[in-house]
């Protein structure tokens, strides 16, 4: 009980530091991004003085005291009201993320979880052959572990993109055939085939971290006593390697995964360039470019959120898959 | 409460930070020195200085042996991928052409007259280029390396063996950092400056990089803290910021070292990263803004790859050799790592051994 208590004040602390060091960045920092914000959105038609108070409640310049500004804006926060976007020009910055989000979280959700299985049974299966020639794929891992992943989806919209032609190269549907995605066959094999290339982008980058994560830790494991043990007792290699081996030296892993999973939303904004995938990183991209402080700043504390979110559901699920972390607070 | 918040890019610094219940503590096994390792001939020192830092206590000859790493093939192949890279941005930089210098008689060709590796849309020279911004994205990382490496003993070790208060608080702001997502953190404070110099991008990566490093090096340092002979500085009257000097800080050496090299790549790959968005330094040439230039000047649909794929394959390359060199440090750390695959190793020969002889001599019955 003291342990989820702690946990909680934790998650509470955060989220408070989170959203006030989203209050005090652009306020603290050189420049005047409301007056930039607002002379942009002078040029696109009349400022109302709502618009215009929206702006200085989210990036300041107001003359109102620090204190007062920062009571109103948490006002907002707590309203879902994030401001008005400039280069979407009237939409508000919680409706542009709200249609940006499910395309971030399908796409690098799914790829985070095919890159953790991939790497998982192989990691065990290199541990589990250690000492053979398996052991010389590890070095190889470092290599795809260290390419910048934009780089490789560069390369891969460049070979099987564009010479072989395997798979559409940008979007996240043929914007030329339909307006959205429809809940039609064709429309949906459609949006899959425009998720290759960037899935496996993420999966070729994350999926050698895995590997070596999950082969050192067998290796660690099946030097462990109750491993000769379950082999001195005659066992089945199968049975030992799945049962004894591969659930425990897996444990570390699940904590690593819980974590990638938390960065989903944030972890492949440059790819999203690459690809220009409607999702949360172009609209973060889309943002810096226009000088769009308010939805960058929306961008940023969802990012926030979200990591707090996820880590704060798989802690809870972490505390059942491995009782220890509940005892060592 | 830390174990299970390491960053999820590195399932390596979480298996070292979550796996103390069932791997060897890594304090344990640098602390107390390593088995002697007979398969493989011991490096001459150089190498150690180089990697691990000369042990400040003086300790005996064999301790020292101990903590050597041996010459394994990954650290051979690591250092000297990382050793060429790094000759070349210092060497490379005097010999070639001005990096921003344009030729307009050569635009966007491949090498040829003049131009080893072909120029860019601008007539830019992708070799000089190339070597330059070795040069740029080398200091970048080294930069942040240090930055983090600074930041992290402080939040990791000092925190670590001070505990109590100190502790709570230290360990409060690295988790706080620990969850803020790193790439959009820097994004948004490179955005808000519209000139940006090689150091600011430096400072700003470096905020965001240490807090892995910390978690690992507190958990390594609290473990270090109820040893007998650190008991035994303090019971002596030895100051906490001597006794982390002398005591803790040698013994944690090849970590640190780790945790520097990750900081490296972890700098020049999210250098690259927020060059390509157009958020990188503008007053240096680095791999990152190469590739940034690639994009605007449409080096992809013009299909020139020579602009684009010499930088980022220079970045895996020098991220693959650190990786290396780090995998060889992890071995040290870690000595079931190298131990048991080489003891499979030497049982299954062992076992084809007998199985030959067991055939010769039914051959020879026969």
């Amino acid at each position: 009980m003291k342990y989820d208590g702690r946990r909680v004040a934790f998650y509470a602390i955060t989220l408070w530091a989170a959203v006030s060091l989203n209050f005090l960045i652009p306020r603290m920092l050189p420049g005047d991004p409301a007056q930039i914000l607002l002379g942009k959105l002078a040029r696109n038609g009349d400022v109302t003085p709502a618009v215009e108070k929206n702006v200085e409640l989210i990036l300041g310049g107001s003359d109102e005291p620090l204190w007062n500004q920062y009571w109103a804006y948490l006002d907002n926060i707590v309203h879902g009201d994030l401001g008005i976007s400039v280069s979407k020009y009237p939409e508000p910055v919680w409706d542009l993320i709200k249609d940006a989000l499910p395309w971030t979280l399908c796409l690098v959700g799914a790829a985070t979880i095919i890159a953790f299985a991939i790497g998982i049974v192989g990691g065990a299966w290199i541990g589990w052959k250690r000492g053979s020639a398996w052991d010389h794929v590890i070095p190889f891992t470092a290599l795809l572990q260290s390419v910048p992943y934009f780089w490789l989806a560069i390369l891969l919209v460049y070979f099987l993109g564009m010479k072989l032609g395997l798979a559409p190269i940008s979007w996240g549907w043929d914007v030329q055939t339909y307006d959205h995605p429809e809940w039609t066959w064709a429309s949906v094999v459609d949006v899959f085939q425009h998720a290759v290339l960037p899935a496996l982008t993420i999966v070729l980058s994350a999926v050698g971290g895995w590997l070596v994560g999950m082969r050192n830790m067998m290796v660690s494991t099946l030097a462990e006593d109750y491993i000769v043990t379950a082999e001195a007792k005659g066992l089945r290699p199968r049975r030992v390697l799945w049962v004894y081996a591969v659930r425990n030296a897996a444990l570390p892993s699940f904590a690593g995964f819980a974590v990638a999973l938390a960065f989903v939303v944030s972890g492949s904004l440059v790819m999203e360039q690459v690809f220009s995938y409607p999702g949360i990183g172009k609209l973060m991209i889309t943002a810096v470019s226009n000088a769009d402080y308010a939805l960058m700043q929306g961008v940023f504390l969802l990012t926030t959120v979200a990591v707090l979110v996820v880590n704060f559901l798989m802690d809870l699920i972490y505390g059942y898959i491995d009782p220890r972390t509940r005892h060592h607070g | 409460m830390a174990e299970h918040e390491t960053t999820g890019e590195d399932v390596r610094e979480a298996h070292l930070v979550t796996g103390a219940a069932t791997t060897v503590e890594a304090a344990d096994v640098v602390a107390d020195g390593l088995p002697p390792d007979l398969d493989e001939a011991v490096g001459d020192g150089s190498l150690a200085a180089a990697v691990t830092g000369e042990p400040a206590a003086g300790p005996p000859r064999a301790r020292r042996r101990d903590l050597m790493p041996s010459w394994s093939p990954k650290l051979v192949v690591g250092l000297v991928i990382t050793g060429l890279i790094v000759l070349f941005a210092i060497v490379v930089p005097f010999f070639t052409l001005d990096p921003n210098s344009t030729d307009y008689d050569g635009l966007l060709k491949p090498g040829e007259q003049g131009h080893l590796l072909g120029t860019s849309a601008i007539g830019n020279d992708i070799w000089a280029q190339l070597a330059h911004g070795a040069r740029g994205s080398l200091l970048i990382g080294v930069t942040v390396g240090v930055i983090a490496l600074l930041l992290s003993v402080v939040f990791g070790i000092f925190a670590g063996y001070l505990g109590g208060w100190t502790d709570e608080t230290l360990s409060l702001i690295t988790n706080i950092m620990l969850v803020i997502p790193a790439l959009p953190l820097t994004i948004v404070l490179a955005a808000y400056s519209s000139s940006r110099s090689m150091w600011l991008v430096a400072g700003v990566l470096g905020l965001t990089a240490w807090t892995g490093s910390a978690i690992v090096l507190r958990t390594q340092a609290r473990s270090l803290r109820m040893r007998d002979y650190v008991l035994a500085a303090r019971v002596a009257g030895e100051k906490s910021r001597r006794i982390i000097a002398v005591e803790i800080l040698p013994n944690l050496l090849p970590l640190v070292a780790a945790q520097f090299l990750f900081g490296v790549i972890f700098a020049i790959l999210g250098e690259a990263g927020l060059s390509y968005l157009g958020l990188g330094p503008t007053d240096a040439v680095t791999w990152g803004t190469m590739l940034y230039q690639a994009q605007q000047g449409s080096a992809l649909t013009l299909g020139a790859w020579w602009w684009f794929v010499p930088p980022g394959l220079l970045i895996a390359l020098l991220g693959c050799g650190l990786s290396l060199v780090n995998f060889a440090i992890d071995e040290i750390i870690n000595p079931k790592l190298r131990n048991v695959p080489q003891a499979t190793r030497r049982v299954r020969k062992a076992r084809e051994r007998e199985e030959r002889a067991a055939a010769t001599t039914e051959e020879a019955g026969a």
